[in-house]
């Protein structure tokens, strides 16, 4: 919401040489949030032009600028040369005689641009064409500032080359522009605004004229009729339960805006457009209230207010034709032809036009849910559907109809209409019982009871000592309409904090007396994040959205679980409207990325959770929340939300380790992998066992470890990729990755490590080779020789693998080194010898193992 | 060899004549002294003190002399060898000493080539800075809730005082599950997890949530379409909004360090009321407006403040909507973007780098920030 100061100082007092800063910043101590400021940084000459001529110069950049001439009165060079002003533009939406804005040399135009004549396209450009960001009057660049759009043909018609461009666009008065919170509707007018300037100088007494404060007549008989019937309230509130016509004949439609108010729109952003639709937007701005101006005389019977019924359409004034919901509020003629979304926007039918001379300006006040969800249901956000979902004064109504109407008489020549309709269902607020105590108990000041009541009173609040329940410590308050946001104690302490400064609030720092620390699962989630990050990788995040042929791409059976994946109603891309199943699926991108960009040697991993649902999705309640929902209720509410497992995955490429003065590097391979989720699971002191899988997409068949726990509980996989998923997803060439559930890893290590003793006796150490066929797995080969070897047995090494010319072929020779040690004695050689053999018996009766 | 004799004169054995021991000590001498390596001193002690040394010979000739000459024969004889081999032990040290040294120069390196064989690798700057808040709040006593990020509507709504027709509401831009009516969504802010610990914890309750949220933005310099964020919320006996500020103060000097400077004012946020926002003073510009100048101040825009976020005292209706009695309870609420955080302390200028993966990106920041 912006307002200028010249329009503040009306409402209410300015402090002395207060400028947009110090205002703005009055406004912040009282929560309204500065957004930006506007004007008041120009200095000219900035004059009305009009363009004599232009010529179009294609330049060799591909534009085409228009070297122009322009009439500007008395300035610039026609002091200095005698001759009409020599401008370059750039822009293309205006034409010869065209009044536009010129900026002239020796001017500065906001944020300290320095005007001067210069050289550009081969010519000596004077000055420049302004568009409206340029001289801070909006954000539009799309072309230049053609006046006679701006400000109207009529206005347009009274200016003339030279004219101070600077006053009239009001471009010296600063502009503050302030952030409206949801809860302060009432601050989309400059009359809330002055309000809230006027409480953070501290209210002083007489400092606040309120616009409203005007005299408004009663309903009469004979005024126009208006029927309110919504038969279908949302929540129990009326659509409207206020409406005020009141009607204004004989309006010259030729006569423009009175310039001020023209300047005043433009500074608020708005564009004038014709007397009586800049006099219902001048009034709206002012005191906050919405208006509608309907052409009377093409009404023809009352005006009904009713809910749409079902397929009902209406043309709105953006020219969009639109099918209504039962639940949008019409204002109807006569019950049937649809003149406006109550609320929202008005249709084209009964719009004033440029020959309407009879005016009824309607002021009502609707309900902000169904103005909210109408305007959410249309995709319509306008100034009026803002104001009257934030919450709009029921009391102000009678008053913009009156303000309005004294504008359209004075500056449109018009006569009001003696009858006033005026239908008023709105109730009277109820007197709250506040404990004047409470704003101390929750803001943690200790306010007197009279600096609340003090400070309520200023708001607009009646509070009553005296009445029914008041004592010592508890008042009844009875809100200002314009504050339908107050309801009970915390919303009156926050205004006694806020208005008494929010910075006077102490800061105490709260001691929680028996926080336990990270839980075991935090702990051991940072552990694998730092062990894979120790282990080389780095650590990424990707966005979990990924496309529907991924699966396709990953190679993934058609009854695989990671097929299930959820989908986005609304994604950001309808390429990527799933959400990921697997880390490894988003991760991919991230290391194409990478690779992209230059990078060859590429070790990646990201920890995030995926979304499982294993099956189809359910729908999740949506209970009240006047109370916590019971216990089944919440029981539905939590088992709808699909599982989300926290997984880790890994990808990599290149090299491993460098080449460098020590010799050759060696390329990443599917062993890396597994030693990184060995790692991590080393790191967490949870066994883990490692199988050849040679069926788990989208590793390659013959490169593929399944990892489990010792009890066979899937930790995850890890390998090279398969070289399909490779070329599908354009991954450099033997790409290898890993994947792993973290939640398992972390459950599994939740118990403390039990110690196990260790002998001091000296070791034997005995080396075997034995001969097997080449598909028998290390792992086999190594968990049968623990087997035999007894519990003297300290370690098993595989320390060589031999496949070649001096072994069978399809075999494969693995040398062991074993350790022994007991744990009360030297171990003698015979000893050893019988555990060897023993070791050696059983991996023969398990894998067919022949010691060579 | 002679035999033993009784009255033998020993002068008249010549290998034993003191002026014959004194040459061979001489001989000892000079040669060990002109040894320069260990090898020639090895050749000058098999020469002088070996089996076939002058000396050595001398010493057998003693066992010849009558047993009264044999005293101070030996002393002449032994005397004559402790100078060899003082000579020789002395020499060998100032030799094996030079060795050394040389050994020391000949295995000297260039130790400033690469040491570094592997790539090393970083965690990600986002989760270094969630976990840097949730270190510090720990250490104060508060506990680290978490929750899904695929969230049921109603606990990232509804339960929030965030009614389907709130204003509030619209302005979030939510990614909906398909299909709509299955009530998820994908969690707009971390508050769900605070409505599921007070759904299932008793009071007193102080907890930190980090973690990923959602919005249907695209992604350009400020924002994302997931994003990170952490909050904080206490329920306990007595708390105002002076525990919410003290919390927070708290909150920006570990961000920030200990002499940022804070102000706040009142704002609105359906999840708390009274509600608060922060603002602490502008570290690039020092809290200097610039406004409509050449050149706004970038970090703040040129107000001078930087809004940390939102915060206030749990609105009770949430309270009754997780079944605590806001007449007994009082609580407050707070939180912030950590991709914001991790902007304004580490100089990051966009948001590109930090969502894209770039390896680059994460190794700057190591393992700990
Ligand atoms: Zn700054």
């Amino acid at each position: 919401m912006r307002m200028p100061l010249s329009w503040l100082a009306e409402y209410t007092d300015l402090a002395p040489g207060a400028r947009g800063a110090d205002v703005a910043a009055s406004l912040v101590r009282v929560g309204l949030e500065e957004e930006d400021l506007h004007g008041g940084d120009i200095t000219g000459p900035l004059v009305v032009g009009r363009v004599l001529s232009f010529e179009l110069e294609p330049q060799k950049n591909g534009k085409t600028i228009r070297w122009c001439t322009v009439d500007v009165g008395q300035n610039g060079q026609m002091l200095t040369e005698g001759k009409h002003q020599e401008i370059v533009c750039g822009a293309h939406n205006f034409e010869v005689g065209d009044l536009v804005v010129c900026v002239l040399p020796g001017a500065v135009l906001p944020g300290g641009f320095a005007i001067s004549a210069r050289k550009t396209y081969g010519h000596v450009s004077n000055g420049m064409i302004c568009a409206e960001d340029e001289i801070g009057l909006g954000h539009d660049h799309e072309g230049i500032i053609v006046l006679s759009r701006l400000l109207g043909e009529e206005r347009a018609a009274t200016l003339s080359p030279g004219d101070d461009a600077i006053a009239l666009l009001g471009l010296a008065d600063e502009t503050v522009e302030t952030n409206v919170t949801p809860d302060r509707g009432y601050c989309f007018s400059v009359r809330g605004l002055a309000r809230e300037y006027w409480h953070a100088q501290g209210s002083p007494e007489g400092g606040y004229r309120d616009p409203a404060d005007v005299a408004t007549p009663v309903a009469t008989p004979g005024g126009y009729p208006v029927e309110l019937k919504d038969d279908s309230p949302i929540d129990g509130n009326d659509g409207c339960d206020r409406y005020v016509a009141r009607i204004v004949r004989g309006i010259d439609p030729t006569r423009p805006s009175p310039p001020w108010m023209s300047k005043r729109l433009t500074q608020m952003g708005m564009r004038p457009i014709s007397l009586a639709v800049d006099v219902t937007n001048y009034v709206m701005l002012a005191v906050g209230q919405p208006l509608h101006a309907f052409d009377v005389d093409r009404l023809s019977g009352s005006i009904v207010v009713r809910r749409a019924r079902s397929g009902e359409v209406l043309t709105t004034l953006d020219d969009v034709e639109r099918t209504l919901h039962t639940d949008d509020l019409l204002i109807t003629d006569g019950g049937e032809q649809p003149l406006a979304i109550a609320g929202v926007m008005g249709a084209a039918s009964s719009e004033v036009s440029d020959t309407t001379t009879g005016v009824l300006i309607e002021a009502a006040h609707f309900d902000p849910t169904t103005v909210a969800r109408s305007s959410r249901r249309h995709r319509l956000i306008t100034e009026a559907s803002k104001r009257f979902e934030r919450g709009v004064d029921p009391k102000v109504t009678a008053a913009a109809a009156q303000l309005a109407v004294d504008l359209l008489v004075e500056h449109g020549g018009g006569t009001v209409d003696d009858a006033v309709t005026d239908v008023d269902r709105t109730s009277e607020r109820t007197a709250y019982l506040l404990d004047v105590t409470e704003p101390a108990r929750i803001v943690g000041v200790d306010y007197p009871r009279e600096r609340v009541v003090g400070i309520l009173r200023d708001l607009g609040c009646v509070v009553d000592e005296s009445g029914e329940g008041t004592d010592d410590t508890h008042v009844l308050v009875t809100p200002p309409s314009w504050r339908p946001d107050l309801v009970d104690a915390p919303d009156y302490a926050e205004e006694v904090a806020r208005i008494d400064g929010y910075n006077n609030i102490p800061s105490i720092t709260p001691t929680p007396s028996d926080g336990r620390g990270l839980t075991h699962a935090q702990k051991a989630r940072r552990v694998v994040a730092d062990a894979l990050a120790g282990a080389g990788l780095t650590e990424v995040l990707s966005y979990p959205f990924v496309a529907e042929e991924l699966a396709d791409q990953l190679m993934l059976p058609a009854d695989d679980d990671r097929r299930h994946a959820v989908r986005l109603a609304n994604p950001l891309s309808e390429e990527r409207p799933l959400l990921r199943t697997s880390v490894l699926a988003s991760l991919v991108d991230t290391l194409r990325r990478n690779v992209a960009r230059g990078h060859k040697d590429v070790a990646i991993y990201e920890l995030g959770l995926v979304v499982r649902p294993g099956g189809p999705i359910g729908t999740a309640p949506i209970p009240g929340v006047a109370a916590r929902p019971d216990a089944e209720t919440l029981e539905q509410l939590y088992a709808a939300v699909p599982a989300q497992p926290r997984r880790a995955g890994i990808l990599a490429t290149g090299q491993a380790e460098q080449a460098g003065w020590w010799g050759p590097g060696r390329a990443a391979d599917w062993s890396d992998m597994v030693a990184a989720v060995q790692t991590v699971a080393a790191a967490l002191a949870v066994p883990v066992a490692v199988a050849n899988d040679p069926g788990h997409a989208p590793w390659h068949p013959g490169r593929c470890a399944r990892i489990t726990l010792a009890d066979g509980t899937l930790v995850g996989h890890a390998g090279e990729l398969h070289p399909k998923v490779v070329a599908a997803l354009e991954l450099p060439a033997r790409t290898v990755a890993a994947e792993f559930d973290v939640d398992v890893l972390v459950a599994a290590s939740s118990e403390p490590v039990q110690a196990r003793p260790f002998s001091t006796f000296p070791p034997a150490m005995t080396d075997i080779a034995l001969l097997v066929a080449a598909d028998v797995a290390a792992a086999d080969v190594e968990s049968a020789l623990r087997s035999g070897a007894g519990e003297s047995l300290e370690s098993v090494v595989l320390f060589d693998v031999y496949e070649g010319e001096r072994i069978d072929a399809g075999h494969r020779s693995l040398a062991y080194r074993l350790t022994f040690r007991a744990p009360d004695r030297t171990l003698t050689t015979d000893e050893v010898n019988d555990f060897r053999d023993a070791a050696v018996a059983a991996a023969a009766s398990a894998t067919g193992a022949v010691q060579r | 060899m002679s035999g033993p004799n009784t009255n033998y004169d020993p002068v008249e054995v010549s290998a034993l004549d003191p002026a014959n021991l004194d040459a061979a000590v001489q001989d000892a001498v000079a040669a060990i002294a002109a040894a320069t390596s260990l090898d020639d001193l090895k050749a000058a002690r098999i020469a002088h003190q070996g089996e076939k040394s002058p000396l050595a010979l001398a010493n057998r000739e003693i066992g010849a002399l009558p047993p009264s000459a044999k005293a101070e024969a030996g002393k002449r004889v032994g005397q004559a060898r402790a100078r060899v081999s003082q000579a020789l032990s002395a020499r060998q040290a100032e030799l094996e000493a030079e060795r050394d040294e040389r050994i020391l120069v000949d295995e000297r390196v260039d130790v400033t080539v690469p040491a570094l064989r592997r790539q090393l690798g970083a965690r990600h700057p986002i989760e270094l800075v969630a976990q840097r808040l949730v270190d510090a709040f720990v250490g104060m006593g508060w506990e680290v809730a978490e929750g899904p990020e695929l969230e049921s509507e109603w606990l990232n709504f509804d339960a929030l005082n965030l009614g389907p027709d709130h204003p509030a509401r619209q302005m979030q831009d939510t990614f909906f599950l398909d299909p709509v009516d299955s009530g998820l969504v994908l969690r707009t802010q971390t508050s769900p997890v605070q409505i599921r610990t007070m759904l299932e914890q008793e009071p007193p309750i102080y907890v930190v949530a980090p973690g990923k949220v959602f919005r249907t933005d695209d992604l350009d310099a400020t924002h994302t379409p997931v994003f990170h964020q952490i909050e904080c919320l206490a329920i306990d006996k007595g708390l105002t909004m002076a525990h919410l500020r003290g919390a927070l103060d708290a909150f920006v000097r570990i961000m920030f360090g200990e002499e940022t400077r804070t102000r706040v004012r009142a704002n609105y946020f359906p999840f708390t009321e009274p509600s608060m926002e922060t603002d602490f003073l502008c570290f690039a510009c020092h809290g200097e407006e610039t406004w409509g100048s050449a050149e706004p101040c970038r970090t703040c825009g040129g107000s001078g403040w930087i809004e940390l976020g939102g915060s206030g005292m749990v609105n009770r209706k949430v309270l009754r909507t997780c079944g605590i009695d806001p007449d007994v309870y009082s609580g407050f609420a707070f939180g912030l973007g950590i991709e914001r955080a991790l902007q304004l302390r580490h100089g990051v200028q966009g948001m590109h780098e930090i969502v894209e993966g770039d390896v680059r990106f994460s190794q700057q920041f190591g393992m700990g920030v």
